[in-house]
Formats: structure tokens, C-alpha cells, sequence
């Protein structure tokens, strides 16, 4: 079998098993595959930028946070309806993305991740400082009774995991068309060696700028997306610690791999399930898991099945 | 009160911060400058200052300001040395990999956190100031009768906050005297001139680089022990310091200390008045966006050096 | 229309504060020469190379490709009006496979097309003896095979100027032959400029030569003019050639 057809086995496997296990879990499971599964599309957003063209952004949260504001504000304030209240998210999460894009790149390394972050920071200040309208940190709740698209009431169970699973789909089949092509290929190569890459006649500024644009936009679907599905919008999704859970989540699932980011995020998901039964500090597992990331296993879970079983492993 | 008056206690507030900032900042910019190291754990380490501060304040229980000294003594030493324990066990590990570093010490931030709100708790705990007379300070009008001293009520400040600015300035000093007059202040520098050629000549990198971990920690604690008499200790104060040391840093200048000294006093300074006089998130949200431009822009900072 | 130079400079000059590395150079490379750069330490030649494909900026000049200026073009726009360029100390993606290597040398061109893309890959692997382990990590080659590889990536690039600066450095004495014998064998299919130290290749692969020396164009000739040249001669050995 060829590396491509495993790799569209693999991926047709993944989803063809998500469905399924919304008829097998328990209701308890099903709510937090389908917050997962939002999650994981953020995850996969960051892991274009940083595991595949190998740009460490400290400020995404401005991007799901664009999401997460423009469709809730457009639909609080604009009485936007759910899918122009995500257009409207997912615009604005371009702007920001772009203007990033444009400063940030004139930058690099330590440079660029300070940068980033600033910017993130200056986004969640900003929600604060309009908190008259965005009820800052405590947020503010978007109706039951908005949420229905095409006729289809998206708070039910079924129909809110269904939803998520199919933005998820498309984000999941989208990158993973991506990667395989020449444009996914050479933001490999910049990552693995930018001169070289220049001087095979790539665009270098050109290919950066269009992967902070997608990742951006990327990100802000899933957090316009987690507004509409779990029916909330507050300040803390632009926080700094917003930033860091994709970081952690691609690491933990392997950067640079199509799956990491869906593995990195139900597994850190459930680490904190678990661990905040017992202790308000169970932040206290994420530094930890970091930690010992970086220290024994630098690739991720998925990336360590591709370095040692699986080469084919998109 | 008029303009004056309160400008003159906003320049007095930010002068404080500005003392506070320097310190703090510094330990992040040596850290930098010598071993090319981001610490985003580097705030953990001020908090931690502070919250050792206050176990040692409660234990010792004497006199305040017999619990402070020995608090300003001991801490440092004891942060300075969890740190340089991080370094060797962490960072010398992966060998200060960018990436891998960035990641290693973002996880450093939280474990440090979160213990200390699993033992310290969740909530702000005052340590008492070693001594804290109000000091009234006069201001000067030219009303009807001529030239004229006044006692405008609220105008003053404490004699505690005074010696704040005048310890970081000591401490300072002091760093500066063994950074260019002692033998260890030499090895540091030639290490971070060329860590190759220091090692050829027999330097000890890997502890010079523990040493230096340890020395940008102790300076952050010391800033936050000279602090928590004025604001208290909570397990989440690091932040804060941490983002502003960040923009001193990079507005100073990567690897140029005494750019970090000037960009510190101007940082402290313009945010103790901004926040007087205007909203302090306008003024932080203004803050941010001229950092992130500096660096765009002019991504050596006031006095550092390109591709430091 | 393809022009009978493929590159020229018109007082192409570089200063570093107040040195002046090259000096108001005016060269001229016919097309499908095999031409050597060559001069000693210090004389400014990778300094111009660097100014030629774009990595360095000229403090003043012109640089014409096929009878196209090329002054204001970034590196890779010059790269890919269809220069190729191997740097002097090995560059390559070393976490890829060989295969991936070339495949992106080849991937500008050839776009998103699998099938020509991979036929190109093998065409070229072929030809530099490496068709045996495309699916290789690339870092885990010899240093010869490294620099033979990035050779390779740059044949892909079906370059009309190829340029190579340095190549046989750290080669062994067999992987100089077999670089000799490759070099010649692209004679009349493309134009090649190299950087070189090794006068025994210079000798034997190059048609043309030009010689540089504290940032000018000492002398320019075919091999036999350059050995024969006085001022060459003093210039490499600090003495003039006895009769």
C-alpha cells in the first residue's frame, strides 16, 4: 500500500471512529468529545504555524478570541444570525491574522514569539477596557434560543457533537490535503532550513505570511465555533494561558503530524479532568507534563509512532 | 490637589516601581545577555522571593524588621538556588534548545505556581514593612503674600518606599561592581563574549551558566521582597512583573545592562504617571503595542546590539 | 530568445563601512562556459557570488541576467529566473529524505504535477549516482554525498546558470574525479560558474577563467592564457614566473 493511501486509510479511520463513539460513550464522554473536538481544531490551527513551518507563536488566543468575540458580539449586539455570527468571527480572526502577519514576520525567534505575544496581550486588555460591552472577564452568554442553524436546535446533545464534528472534519481533511501539497511541503522545508529554501527560489515572507493567515483563521473557526456550540464568550479564552494549551496540546500529540494535535488535546483534556478532582492546582499537571515533554520526548506521542513504527505517518 | 502636587506623588509612585522593575528586569536581562536563555518562569521566581519572605517574616515573628533582613538575606539565596537546581536538571539537560526552552521553562512557570497554591494558598498575605513613618513633603506656591511653603493634605509618601528606591539602588551598584570589578563578574562576561573560548581557557561553563540561572532569580526575588511590604504576596503577583520585565528588556535592548537600567526608570516611571492620571489598562494596552513595535521596528532596543 | 551572455555586471562594487570588497567589477559570462572564479584569500569572490545571486546587497552596480536587469530582485526571484547556487558550506534539509530533497529543487518548477516531479527526481539521482537510497535521511550521508546532493537539487532546478562555490572542498580525491566528470558531462546544457581553490580541477573542467584580486578583475582568459599570465602568477605566489 502506498504512503498516500495509508495516510487517507488513517484519516477516514479517525473519523469514521469519531462517529461511532458518539453512539457507543456515555452522555458524560459525548459533551467533552465535542468540546474536544473544537479544541482540536485551535490545536490543529496552531500546529500549521508552529509544527509544520516551525514559527512558535506565544499570541493565538487573539485569534480564537476574534472568533469567539465576532460571532458573539455580531449576534448579542447585531442580532447576527449563527452562521453570519461565523463569518463574522472568522473575519475578524482574518484582520487580526493578517495585521499580526505583517508586523510579526519582520521579526524572528525569541523576537517573534515576544512580539506575538504582546499582541495577544494587548487583545485581551482591550476586552477588558471595553468591558462595557464585552462584560470582561465574566463574559457573557449567548441565548439557548439563538442558537439554531438551518432549523436545527445546536445546543441538543446530538446536534452539538454532530456540529463539531463536522467543522472538525473539514479542518481535519482540509490540512491534511494541505501538507501533502507543494505549498505544505515548502513550509517544511523553511522550518527545516530557511536559507536553503530561499534559495531554491521560494518566496520565503510570501509562504509565512499565507501560514499565520490560515492558522489564524483556523483558530478563530474554533473559537467562534465554541461560542455558538457551548453558548458562552468571556475574556479568559484571550488569555496569555490561552496561548500556551495549543502549544502544550501539539507538543503532547507531536508537532508536526496531522493526528497530534486531536491526541495532545483528549489527552491533556482528561489529565485535567482528572486531576482537578483532586486539586485546585491541576494546572500544576500541565507544567509537569511540559516539562517532561521537552526533557524525554520532544516529538510528541504521535511524533514518536512516526520516528520509531510509522515513517509513513502524515 | 492640584496638577503639581500629584504629579509629584505619581513621579514618586513610579519611581518605586521604576526601583522595583530595574531589579526584577535585570535578572532577566543577565540571564539573556550571558546564556542567551528566554526564563518565561522568570516572574515565578519574583513571586517566589516574596512568598519566602513572608514564611520567613511569620517563623522569625520577633520585630518586622528583624523578619524582613533576614528575609532579604535568606530568600534570595534560597530562590537562587531552586533556580541554578532547574538549570541543571532541566535546561543543561536539552541544552538550552530555543524551542525546547521556551517550552521547558513555560512548564517551570507553572509547576512553581501551582505548588506554591497547593501551600501557600489562594489568597494575598501582608508582610509587615521593617519600619514605615509618613513623611509629609512640602510644596511650593507663589500666592498673594510671595513665595510660599505649603503642606497640601495627601501629598507624602513613607519613609519605607524611600528606602526602597535607595536598596535597589545599592543592590544595583553593587551588581555592577562584580559584574566589571571581580573575577566572577570577569568569567561571566568572557562566557558570554564567546562560550567556546572561555571553555578552551578552562571555564567552567556549565556552572557559570547555574550561577547566572541562580543570579537573575535571587535579583527578581530581591525585587519582590522589597515590594511585598507595599502590596502583599499572592501566588499570582509573578505575571505582572514578568511581562514588564519582558518590555524593559527589549526597549533597553537584549544583553545591554545598563539599557535595562535607563529603559526600566523610563518604563517605571511613565507607568506609575499614566496610571495616576489616566485608565492603568489604557495605559498597559499602550504599553504593549509600543513594545511589540520597538520590536518591529528597531529590534535592538535603545542600546542593545542586532542579532544579540 | 536566450542572449550569447548569460550574465553580466556592470561596476558592481561592495563596501563594508570603508572597506571595499569588490571594486566597479565588470564581468561577463558567456552562455554554456564552464567558467572559474578563482583568486586568492580575501579576494572578494564570495563576496560576488553573494551580490550575484541576491544574498548580499551591491553598495552600487547592475547585475543583468539574460540581458534582464536583476539589481532590484530579491534572492529568490533571481533563483527563480533560473539560477541555481550551492552554498560553500553544505546546506541541505538534513531531517529529509533524499527523495524530498530534490523533489523540492524540482517542485517550484514543476508544481503540484506527482508523476513529473518524481520522474525528475529519479532522472536526476540517476545521473549523480544516488538513485539507491532516495527514501534516506538526508543528514545521515557522507559530507561528500551531502555536497553531491545539493548538487543534485540544483540540476533539478534545470538551471540555465549554475553556480558553485566551493564544491570540492572536503571532497576525497575519488569524489573530486567523479565531481570533474559530472561538471563536464552538463557542458552545453547549462552555464556553470564556479568558485574554486582546487587549480586541479579549475585545469581540467573549466574553459574559461577569471581571475580576482583585492576586489577586481585581475585577468580573464582561457587556462592556458591564465597560467602563462605574470601578474596572476605574483599575485598567487608573491613572485613572477621564472621564463
Amino acid at each position: 500500500m502506498t504512503d498516500v493511501a495509508r495516510s487517507n486509510l488513517l484519516h477516514f479511520g479517525v473519523l469514521l471512529l469519531l462517529v461511532v463513539l458518539y453512539f457507543i460513550l456515555p452522555d458524560y464522554h459525548v459533551g467533552n468529545l465535542a468540546r474536544i473536538l473544537v479544541l482540536a481544531i485551535y490545536a490543529m490551527g496552531y500546529n500549521l504555524l508552529f509544527g509544520y513551518t516551525g514559527l512558535l507563536s506565544l499570541g493565538h488566543a487573539l485569534f480564537f478570541a476574534a472568533g469567539m468575540y465576532g460571532l458573539g458580539m455580531s449576534m448579542q449586539y447585531w442580532t447576527f444570525n449563527p452562521a453570519s455570527g461565523f463569518v463574522a468571527g472568522l473575519a475578524l480572526a482574518l484582520v487580526m491574522s493578517a495585521a499580526v502577519g505583517f508586523l510579526a514576520l519582520r521579526t524572528s525567534g525569541v523576537a517573534f514569539m515576544i512580539v506575538t505575544l504582546m499582541f495577544a496581550q494587548a487583545g485581551y486588555l482591550t476586552i477588558l477596557y471595553f468591558g462595557e460591552y464585552t462584560r470582561g472577564d465574566e463574559g457573557f452568554v449567548i441565548q439557548q434560543a439563538e442558537r439554531t442553524l438551518a432549523g436545527i436546535d445546536l445546543t441538543g446533545p446530538m446536534e452539538r457533537y454532530f456540529a463539531a464534528l463536522i467543522l472538525f472534519s473539514v479542518c481535519f481533511i482540509f490540512i491534511a490535503y494541505l501538507v501533502r501539497s507543494p505549498f505544505g511541503r515548502t513550509l517544511v522545508a523553511i522550518r527545516e532550513n530557511e536559507e536553503r529554501a530561499k534559495m531554491l527560489g521560494y518566496d520565503i515572507l510570501r509562504h509565512k505570511l499565507k501560514a499565520v493567515i490560515l492558522s489564524g483563521v483556523i483558530s478563530g473557526a474554533a473559537g467562534a465555533a465554541y461560542a455558538l456550540l457551548f453558548g458562552y464568550a468571556g475574556a479568559t479564552f484571550a488569555t496569555t494561558q490561552y496561548s500556551i494549551f495549543p502549544l502544550l496540546w501539539v507538543l503532547l500529540g507531536g508537532a508536526g503530524t496531522t493526528i497530534g494535535p486531536l491526541i495532545g488535546v483528549i489527552f491533556m483534556f482528561y489529565l485535567i479532568d482528572y486531576s482537578s478532582s483532586i486539586t485546585t492546582a491541576y494546572m500544576l499537571i500541565a507544567g509537569l507534563a511540559l516539562v517532561l515533554l521537552t526533557l524525554f520526548a520532544p516529538q510528541g506521542l504521535a511524533g514518536e509512532l512516526r520516528k520509531r513504527f510509522f515513517p509513513w505517518l502524515p | 490637589m492640584d496638577f503639581g502636587p500629584h504629579f509629584l506623588i505619581a513621579s514618586l509612585e513610579g519611581a518605586v516601581t521604576a526601583a522595583i522593575l530595574a531589579l526584577t528586569a535585570m535578572g532577566l536581562s543577565i540571564v539573556f545577555g550571558v546564556m542567551r536563555v528566554v526564563n518565561v518562569a522568570h516572574g515565578e521566581f519574583y513571586m517566589l522571593g516574596a512568598v519566602i519572605a513572608w514564611w520567613i517574616a511569620t517563623l522569625v515573628g520577633v520585630h518586622p524588621a528583624f523578619g524582613f533582613v533576614v528575609a532579604l538575606i535568606v530568600a534570595p539565596v534560597l530562590v537562587g538556588l531552586i533556580a541554578a537546581t532547574a538549570d541543571k536538571l532541566i535546561l543543561q539537560r536539552i541544552e538550552y534548545d530555543p524551542d525546547r526552552t521556551i517550552v521547558g521553562t513555560i512548564g517551570l512557570l507553572y509547576i512553581i505556581q501551582q505548588t506554591t497554591l497547593m501551600t501557600f494558598g489562594p489568597d494575598a498575605r501582608p508582610v509587615q514593612p521593617p519600619f514605615n513613618t509618613r513623611l509629609s513633603i512640602p510644596w511650593f506656591e507663589f500666592g498673594e503674600n510671595g513665595f510660599q511653603i505649603i503642606w497640601p493634605w495627601g501629598l507624602g509618601t513613607t519613609s519605607y518606599k524611600l528606602f526602597v528606591i535607595v536598596a535597589a539602588v545599592v543592590i544595583l551598584t553593587a551588581l555592577w561592581a562584580l559584574m566589571t570589578r571581580t573575577k566572577l563578574g570577569l568569567i561571566m562576561r568572557a562566557t558570554q563574549q564567546d562560550k567556546e573560548m572561555a571553555q578552551a581557557f578552562g571555564v567552567p561553563v556549565d556552572r557559570v551558566y547555574a550561577w547566572v540561572f541562580g543570579l537573575g532569580a535571587g535579583l527578581a526575588a530581591m525585587g519582590a521582597i522589597l515590594v511585598v511590604p507595599i502590596q502583599q504576596a499572592h501566588y499570582l503577583m509573578g505575571h505582572d512583573p514578568l511581562l514588564l520585565s519582558f518590555i524593559v528588556v527589549i526597549i533597553g535592548g537584549l544583553g545591554s545592562l545598563p539599557g535595562t537600567v535607563i529603559a526600566a526608570v523610563l518604563i517605571g516611571m511613565s507607568d506609575g504617571i499614566i496610571s495616576v492620571f489616566f485608565s492603568p489598562t489604557l495605559a498597559k494596552i499602550i504599553a504593549t503595542l509600543v513594545v511589540a513595535m520597538v520590536l518591529v521596528f528597531r529590534p535592538q532596543g535603545l542600546l542593545g546590539k542586532l542579532n544579540a | 530568445m536566450a542572449s550569447l551572455n548569460i550574465l553580466t555586471t556592470v561596476g558592481l562594487t561592495k563596501s563594508f563601512g570603508g572597506v571595499v570588497a569588490n571594486n566597479n567589477i565588470d564581468f561577463v559570462l558567456p552562455s554554456g562556459r564552464i567558467m572559474a572564479l578563482i583568486g586568492p584569500n580575501g579576494a572578494g569572490k564570495s563576496t560576488f557570488v553573494g551580490m550575484l545571486c541576491g544574498r548580499i546587497a551591491a553598495s552600487s552596480g547592475s547585475v543583468f541576467f539574460d540581458g534582464k536587469d536583476i539589481s532590484g530582485l530579491p534572492a529568490h526571484k533571481r533563483i527563480a529566473l533560473g539560477i541555481a547556487y550551492t552554498f560553500q558550506i553544505t546546506s541541505i534539509f538534513s531531517g529529509l529524505s533524499i527523495h524530498e530533497n530534490v523533489a523540492l529543487a524540482a517542485r517550484r518548477r514543476l508544481g503540484s504535477d506527482v508523476g513529473r516531479v518524481n520522474a525528475q527526481v529519479a532522472d536526476v539521482l540517476k545521473r549523480v549516482g544516488l538513485e539507491n537510497r532516495s527514501d534516506q535521511r538526508a543528514g545521515d550521508l557522507s559530507y561528500g554525498h551531502q555536497r553531491v546532493l545539493e548538487i543534485a537539487m540544483g540540476l533539478a532546478q534545470q538551471p540555465r546558470l549554475f553556480i558553485l562555490d566551493e564544491p570540492t572542498q572536503g571532497l576525497a580525491e575519488s569524489e573530486v574525479a567523479e565531481f570533474n566528470a559530472l561538471i563536464k558531462s552538463l557542458a552545453g546544457e547549462t552555464t556553470i560558474l564556479l568558485i574554486e581553490h582546487n587549480m586541479d580541477v579549475v585545469m581540467q573542467v573549466a574553459d574559461h577563467i577569471t581571475v580576482l584580486d583585492f576586489g577586481e578583475i585581475l585577468a580573464s582568459g582561457t587556462p592556458e592564457e591564465i597560467r602563462a599570465n605574470s601578474a596572476v602568477q605574483a599575485a598567487y605566489l608573491g613572485t613572477s614566473a621564472d621564463a
